[in-house]
């Protein structure tokens, strides 16, 4: 789960993470009245979406006035922000954080995530701050900084002395840095993080350490056990049928192509993408309806297929492991039946019971396609299009 | 022989009462598999199916019925818990079923088994492991779709594997064990481990291994190939088409920051002598192109 800069910095504050000072603001009079009350001789506007590199795209802006602010704001308020992540239709501003102006003597990147060649929470920071970090990685690996933090141990105070160091911070702000490293470890375990990015992480004129951005990524199977935490997510920000998804428990993922496609397990889901790529056809989501397959499974996941308009086939494949294949078959005939299915339906099943499984599908009266292994799967799906 | 499983494995199932862990005890049952035990706290001293005896902790199941593997069906959030406990009791084999463990859990669980040098864990979020020459099936796989063979499977995902278990028992070619690592980020046993394993078998002639996105588990795999493996392997990556930034259902499959895609894998498994199959409709026949090719060495 994503959730906004603002929502970030206040966790971070709630760890004693330093941040600078900020106000959520919906509307052009708030923005102003929030940059009269921060009082500094500038203010940020700063655009609330959940994708990054909002910067380059115009999202976050300098205001020298709060008349100035509350401009600002009403420029970006409603507008289609456009970045390196939102894809080319851009995401659509809501909310603006005003925040402090500071004097910023350097900039800096410090990241925590997963490293999953030691299996352990791994601490990155570069001199390279404020740009993007992948291309650093790329460029000059040597550049970044790392400190795998042990579980039974924590974040210790030595790991932080050597990156300070190491980026060549001096005097009382390689305690600062020690202090906020530790901060931000307490906070990516005791919510669960799986991504907290401070890009970037600022070294003031005075010598303050301090968060001037905050982006923060839960792992979604910790949430149950962080239930204040579900309030941060905004709906705006998500696919909506990716949100749909979730609440049948089905992993979706939607793309660009025509053929929808329904599959049980996810790298069989990927495999079968790959099929259609591979026999010139685009699919149009990654679909996994997991093991069991259910008839009220299999009726959500085709609600969601066919929700995209661009879907003009479908694809079921199914490998019934443990699940009959006649048990499939009469969930997708029911399920077909149930959503009024006009378009092309290839199905492909696999496993106990094939036969009496393919034998529903032909006589279920329904214009079902069957198909005996994936290729030819993938080949009749494209047809079927053409 | 086989790897990992044979006939002398004594199963355990923790989380034998749940409904994922009766249904799956009860599938291992009638393939054949050795189960003496299961553990649910607080049901100690009834029975499973009036066969198998439960037990309220690991330690009792390993003391009073001689269980040195265990299969976990536990719920995601007390997964990371039985693990540790399974390790601290002695079982030397852990197969951890269970999908959705938080990572920071499975962080702590990983860190608590390098301290106990004996024992592997599979998985977590994994279909398990199947030997069937041994009627040993140690996980939610379908065993009728298995024969008994000289081909070993190795795999990060569930119905891929049986997709390729599949298409190579249409050949009329066996399998000597087949093991899903599971697609999770943070977990116990990887291809490296798993070909190690296979290269040390006397009964296991060829490989097919299955990676997918995300990470670099499979480039790990080929940098083993490459160096000491000696027999003929096939392999296939899925995701392909996957697009960056976005997580296709396992939380380990995503390309992040330009690592982790299906052409760098390929591109590494070839380079050490795999040969890959283009597409899943042809893992089966691949296996067979690699065993006519001969040992990875030849083909670099």
């Amino acid at each position: 789960m994503k959730i906004h800069e603002y929502q970030g910095k206040e966790l971070f504050r709630k760890y004693g993470v330093p941040t600078p000072s900020g106000i959520l603001a919906l509307s052009p009079d708030e923005a102003e009245a929030a940059a009269k009350k921060l009082a500094t001789p500038v203010v940020v506007v700063k655009a609330q979406i959940h994708a990054g590199g909002r910067g380059k795209g115009g999202g976050v802006k300098l205001a020298k006035s709060p008349a100035e602010a509350k401009e600002l704001t009403r420029q970006m308020l409603g507008m289609q922000l456009k970045t390196i992540q939102t894809g080319p239709e851009g995401q659509k501003v809501h909310k603006v954080y005003i925040e402090q102006g500071l004097d910023i003597g350097k900039e800096l990147y410090l990241g925590v995530t997963l490293d999953r060649a030691t299996s352990r929470i791994t601490f990155m920071a570069s001199t390279e701050g404020g740009v993007e970090i992948e291309e650093v990685a790329e460029k000059h690996p040597e550049k970044i900084l790392r400190a795998v933090v042990d579980p039974a141990i924590g974040f210790a105070d030595f790991q932080g002395r050597e990156l300070a160091f190491g980026l060549g911070l001096t005097g009382p702000t390689v305690n600062k840095f020690v202090q906020f490293c530790s901060a931000l470890y307490q906070m990516y375990v005791g919510t669960d993080a799986s991504l907290v990015e401070v890009n970037p992480l600022v070294i003031l004129k005075d010598g303050g350490v301090v968060a001037l951005d905050a982006k923060v990524n839960f792992d979604e199977n910790a949430l149950y056990r962080h239930k204040e935490l579900l309030e941060y997510r905004d709906l705006a920000e998500e696919e909506p049928r990716e949100t749909q998804a979730k609440e049948f428990d089905l992993a979706y993922i939607a793309l660009d192509g025509n053929i929808g496609c329904m599959v049980n397990g996810a790298g069989l889901a990927m495999a079968t993408m790959d099929t259609i790529k591979l026999v010139g056809g685009a699919p149009a989501n990654f679909l996994d309806v997991g093991g069991g397959a259910s008839k009220e499974k299999v009726t959500a996941a085709f609600k969601l297929i066919l929700a995209d308009p661009q879907v003009k086939a479908v694809l079921v494949n199914i490998f019934g492991g443990i699940m009959k294949c006649d048990v499939i078959a009469e969930g997708i005939i029911a399920a077909a039946k149930e959503v009024q299915l006009k378009i092309p339906l290839v199905v492909r099943l696999e496993g106990t019971n094939v036969e009496q499984g393919k034998e529903l599908l032909r006589n279920s009266g329904l214009a079902i396609t069957p198909a005996d292994n994936l290729r030819q799967a993938a080949e009749k799906a494209v047809a079927a299009i053409k | 022989m086989s790897i990992l499983v044979n006939e002398n494995t004594k199963v355990l199932v923790q989380g034998i009462t749940g409904s994922a862990g009766s249904f799956h005890a009860k599938q291992m049952l009638e393939y054949g598999t050795k189960i003496v035990g299961g553990v649910t706290p607080g049901k100690g001293g009834t029975s499973f199916e009036g066969k198998v005896p439960v037990f309220n902790t690991v330690a009792d199941a390993v003391k009073q019925a001689g269980a040195n593997t265990s299969v976990i069906f536990v719920p995601p959030p007390f997964a990371a818990d039985s693990i540790m406990e399974a390790a601290d009791a002695g079982i030397s084999l852990i197969i951890t079923i269970t999908e959705g463990i938080p990572v920071n859990d499975m962080v702590r669980a990983k860190r608590y088994l390098q301290g106990k040098p004996g024992v592997r864990l599979i998985g977590p979020n994994c279909p398990g492991v199947i030997t069937p020459g041994a009627k040993c099936k140690i996980g939610i796989m379908p065993g009728h779709i298995h024969k008994p063979g000289r081909i070993g499977v190795v795999s990060r995902s569930g119905t891929l594997t049986y997709e390729a278990v599949h298409q190579l028992t249409q050949l009329g070619l066996g399998q000597s064990t087949a093991v899903g690592i599971g697609g999770d980020p943070v977990n116990g046993t990887n291809f490296v481990d798993v070909l190690k394993l296979f290269q040390a078998d006397p009964e296991t002639d060829a490989v097919i291994m299955i990676g997918e996105i995300g990470g670099s588990a499979e480039e790990e795999g080929a940098e083993y190939v490459a160096r000491e493996f000696t027999k003929p392997i096939a392999g296939f990556i899925a995701g392909q088409s996957a697009p960056p930034g976005k997580r296709m259902g396992h939380a380990g499959a995503i390309i992040s920051g330009g690592k982790g895609t299906a052409t760098e894998k390929i591109k590494a498994m070839e380079a050490a002598g795999i040969l890959m199959a283009a597409s899943p409709a042809e893992l089966g026949t691949t296996l067979q192109e690699a065993v006519k090719r001969g040992p990875p060495k030849k083909n670099r």
